[in-house]
């Protein structure tokens, strides 16, 4: 995996964060994100991760990886020990997206949340059109067999950073595999447009 | 004989004995001193020109330091065999693996049935209690003895699990990685209550003699054996029990007495009755009351955090399995929470298996390929 490209979502995450920083980056997966953010920005990386073989292919690798669950195990880990926690594309997958937002600026003085757009015009014509759950590059799963449990449009997590007091700082949207732009979270066009976003959280 | 047993690519088998002189006391954690130690271990593979491939294994309360080779009272292969050899996670063409008899055990190393120099006769009760922490020291001054500042890593499970997290506690400068399976950063009740099962069948023993059997010729050995069968039971899982023997018998019908008519029965008295024949009765009382005093937090107010503040620079890796009702898994994730709330670099794996504790040293492909990743990326950064 570390030796692929790594995908345009990576990249941008990879720009937001500041050299040095650290980071812990929540469903790590293989590693792929901890290590690139070693490799091009020296960050002091920790991950955590709920499968076994993930968290084995972490070690291999030389990262620090702890098994666990994004739902049950966040408050292990102590108040403020991370300038950033890192959850891509596993808001969706949570059972408290909620209380997961809240616990990620507990543990770090921001968040990078990156999720797939349910507002997004392709979903929506889908549904409009087939009447069926969306495919699509971003949602590849058929609805019985997908994890994503709690998929939401941009303008759906907006309104839920403003009801957590939490304070969007930049958003990229990200479009195929398109190079990220910058876009005004509160812009309805965005909702239509972007398929995926990544936002970095502070708190009020 | 290592040929017979297909143990030939055990290379540089060596070790023996050290003698600390009178000046050099090991100083207890209870105060008191224990003088003229002796430490037996025994080391797999070669020590590198830099001194930088060393790594410690922390034997558990029941096994000693023959960890790849025959052991010399029992004629079988080491205990862990699984996970020290060629192209295993510890290989001796990499490492030089070190492991020592604990303070207190048996097989060579200083005692309750060695002799007292001051009396020439066997220590017995009069030989100090000793602590995990007390183990660690006397690892230390052999290692020193060897000409060894740092070790690569130091591991080990149950027991010498917690052997490991006191190195990281006491001297986290000499310890580049930490490895600790089915461990526990403290005894629990449920854990002390059976150790004192194990300790009141042996005293139980009349021929215990309050602990002075030695002199007269006599072991406490049907004690032992009972202390043994209950933990034996302990360190499996009732998955295991029931998958491995379920209800058979060891003969076609009952006997309508008290032979051993089930095969569990049979299985647990071999373990009792072999077990005497390798394991002093008074070492099993001061081992498992050492383990009992074992407890990380309690000497700095509770907070296990701050046992593991200087060692943020260790590399930390925990193993737990699910079946393992001993150390169950929360207590691995005890110790994961307050390494990462001391900043150090925890990784952790729990292992899907239904043997039990004693899954540390059986083979589970998962943990050896965990262990595997681990050493080689610890390797990597320093350089093996």
């Amino acid at each position: 995996m570390s030796l692929g490209e790594p995908s345009e979502s990576f990249r941008e995450i990879v720009r937001l964060v500041r050299p040095g920083a650290r980071v812990l980056d929540i469903g790590c997966g293989e590693g792929a994100l901890l290590e690139l953010l070693a490799r091009e920005k020296g960050v002091d990386g920790r991950g955590l991760e709920i499968s076994p073989r993930g968290v084995q292919a972490c070690l291999t690798r030389g990262l620090a990886v702890v098994q666990g669950d994004a739902d049950r195990d966040l408050h292990d880990f102590p108040t403020h020990a991370f300038d950033y926690a890192i959850l891509s594309q596993t808001l969706q997958q949570v059972r408290e997206p909620r209380s997961v937002l809240v616990e990620l600026l507990r543990i770090a003085e921001r968040a990078i949340v990156s999720l797939p757009n349910f507002g997004h015009w392709r979903v929506r014509f889908s549904l409009l059109t087939r009447g069926r759950m969306p495919m699509t590059a971003s949602l590849a799963e058929p609805w019985w067999s997908t994890d994503n449990i709690h998929l939401c449009t941009l303008r759906d997590f907006v309104l839920l950073c403003r009801d957590l007091d939490l304070r969007i700082e930049e958003a990229a949207a990200l479009d195929g595999g398109r190079k990220a732009r910058p876009f005004e979270p509160e812009s309805a066009l965005e909702n239509w447009r972007a398929e995926q976003a990544i936002f970095v959280l502070g708190r009020l | 004989m290592g040929r017979e047993l297909g143990l030939q690519q055990m290379v540089g088998v060596d070790g023996g004995l050290i003698r600390f002189g009178r000046d050099r006391p090991l100083v207890l954690e209870s105060g008191a001193r224990l003088a003229e130690i002796e430490v037996a271990y025994r080391t797999y593979g070669r020590l590198n020109a830099g001194r930088s491939n060393a790594v410690l294994i922390c034997h558990p309360l029941t096994h000693d330091q023959h960890v790849a080779s025959i052991h010399p009272l029992t004629g079988k292969p080491g205990w862990w065999t699984q996970v020290v050899g060629e192209g295993r996670p510890l290989d001796p063409a990499k490492h030089f693996i070190i492991c020592s008899n604990v303070i207190g055990g048996c097989m060579g190393t200083t005692g309750p049935a060695s002799n007292d120099p001051e009396t020439g006769r066997p220590y017995g009760l009069s030989f100090p209690m000793i602590t995990i922490a007390d183990m660690v020291r006397a690892q230390t001054m052999l290692i020193d003895a060897l000409g060894i500042e740092t070790l690569v890593a130091v591991i080990g499970g149950s027991m010498g699990g917690m052997q490991v997290l006191q190195w990281a506690a006491d001297y986290p400068e000499r310890v580049f990685s930490a490895v600790c399976i089915g461990a526990s950063p403290r005894h629990s009740a449920q854990n002390i209550a059976f150790h004192e099962v194990g300790r009141q069948a042996i005293m139980a023993d009349p021929d215990w003699r309050g602990g002075d059997y030695a002199q007269a010729g006599v072991r406490p050995e049907k004690g032992l054996a009972v202390a043994r069968m209950a933990a034996h039971i302990t360190y499996l899982s009732e998955a295991a029990l029931q998958r491995k023997f379920g209800r058979e018998l060891q003969r076609d019908g009952l006997s309508w007495g008290f032979d051993a008519d089930f095969q569990v029965e049979s299985y647990l008295r071999h373990q009792g009755a072999s077990f005497v024949d390798r394991f002093d009765a008074n070492s099993y009382l001061y081992i498992t009351r050492a383990i009992d005093y074992f407890d990380l937090a309690a000497s700095r107010g509770g907070v296990l955090a701050d046992a593991f503040t200087a060692a943020r620079d260790v590399r930390f890796c925990v193993l737990s399995f699910t079946s393992d009702w001993l150390y169950p898994t929360a207590e691995s994730r005890a110790i994961v929470r307050a390494l990462t709330a001391a900043g150090a670099r925890a990784s952790f794996v729990e292992i899907d298996t239904d043997k039990g504790h004693d899954a540390f040293f059986l083979d589970e492909p998962v943990m050896h390929r965990a262990l595997n990743g681990f050493l080689e990326a610890v390797g990597q950064a320093r350089g093996l």
